[in-house]
């Protein structure tokens, strides 16, 4: 069994109004000096078979066609428990 | 002209959007989101709602509805179709529209009278409307801020693809005020507001959302 995490997240140019909602929370529960909240979305994958690249690629993939939209958010898949890249 | 108008589940505005179609002399087709015959229509309306309850994106699961694979085909084939409020955003999942509808700025749903302006007026479902024309229609949206990168927007502009723009007070953040987009051909139209509560007097701001369902018509016989 592989478990992919996939890392989903509004592109930097795209206004996060729910991120500005928890901004606007924080110093209001007393949390001080928080600059900036963005908030995303963060799946778990399991997959048959041992992890190799074969199903990276695969998890990257449903990333591109299902589980990001390109025009408005980036993408970052690993395998859990190994570090995460960056996002593209 | 045979206008089909799909639900999806948790589709809220097909019954009025079949009822405008009629009010707008055409027939009305109810199609199935499961089901990819499209059964003979003419144009198909992808009407507003919270299809698959909105999860993962708005139109995000829609657009791999087996209806959908018959839409973006025949769109590829110049058949009219309109997508309103969620409609825009399924297409714009789709790729049959360019960029992507986001929450309000504001982040509160809004719902009000809106008066646009019709900036395009050659396509299959505006072209009862004057260049410029001036309208009232209804407005209810959450996710409902038009964002594409700046090279996409200048695109739109440059080609005379924005059908309609918010006039007085942007509603949800869109950017350059845009409401309403299409595809360069021109058969394929996004628009977030609801023409097809602005059908009858007795309810809603007016009639000014009419023309979205008698172009047809008359765009097939000029």
């Amino acid at each position: 069994m592989a478990r992919y995490v996939v890392d989903v997240m509004p592109k930097p140019e795209i206004l996060d109004p729910q991120g500005k909602a928890v901004l606007g929370s924080l110093p209001r529960l007393g949390f001080a000096g928080v600059s900036d909240v963005r908030q995303g979305k963060r799946f778990e994958i399991e997959l048959d078979g041992e992890p190799s690249d074969a199903l990276l690629d695969e998890v990257r993939a449903m990333a591109e066609k299902l589980l990001s939209n390109p025009v408005i958010e980036d993408f970052e898949v690993h395998l859990q428990g190994e570090p995460e890249g960056t996002f593209a | 002209m045979k206008v089909g108008v799909v639900t999806f589940p948790g589709s809220l505005d097909d019954g009025d959007a079949r009822r405008a179609v009629t009010i707008g002399g055409n027939e009305a087709v109810a199609l199935w989101h499961g089901d990819d015959d499209l059964r003979g229509v003419d144009a198909v309306v992808l009407p507003g709602g919270f299809s698959y309850g909105d999860y993962l994106r708005c139109g995000a699961i829609s657009r791999f509805a087996p209806v959908m694979t018959s839409v973006v085909e025949a769109a590829g084939k110049g058949m009219p179709v309109l997508g309103i409020c969620n409609g825009f955003q399924i297409l714009c999942e789709s790729h049959l529209l360019p960029g992507a509808l986001i929450r309000n700025d504001h982040r509160k749903f809004v719902c009000r009278d809106q008066r646009l302006r019709i900036e395009r007026v050659d396509t299959p479902w505006t072209s009862s409307y004057a260049a410029g024309a001036e309208v009232t229609i209804v407005l209810k949206n959450g996710e409902g801020g038009f964002v594409a990168d700046e090279p996409t927007l200048d695109r739109l502009e440059g080609e005379g693809r924005v059908v309609a723009r918010y006039l007085d007070d942007n509603p949800n953040g869109s950017l350059r005020d845009i409401a309403g987009i299409s595809n360069e051909r021109g058969n394929v139209v996004g628009l977030m507001p609801h023409p097809e509560h602005a059908v009858e007097d007795l309810t809603g701001p007016g009639t000014d959302g009419l023309g979205f369902f008698t172009s047809l018509a008359s765009s097939v016989f000029a």
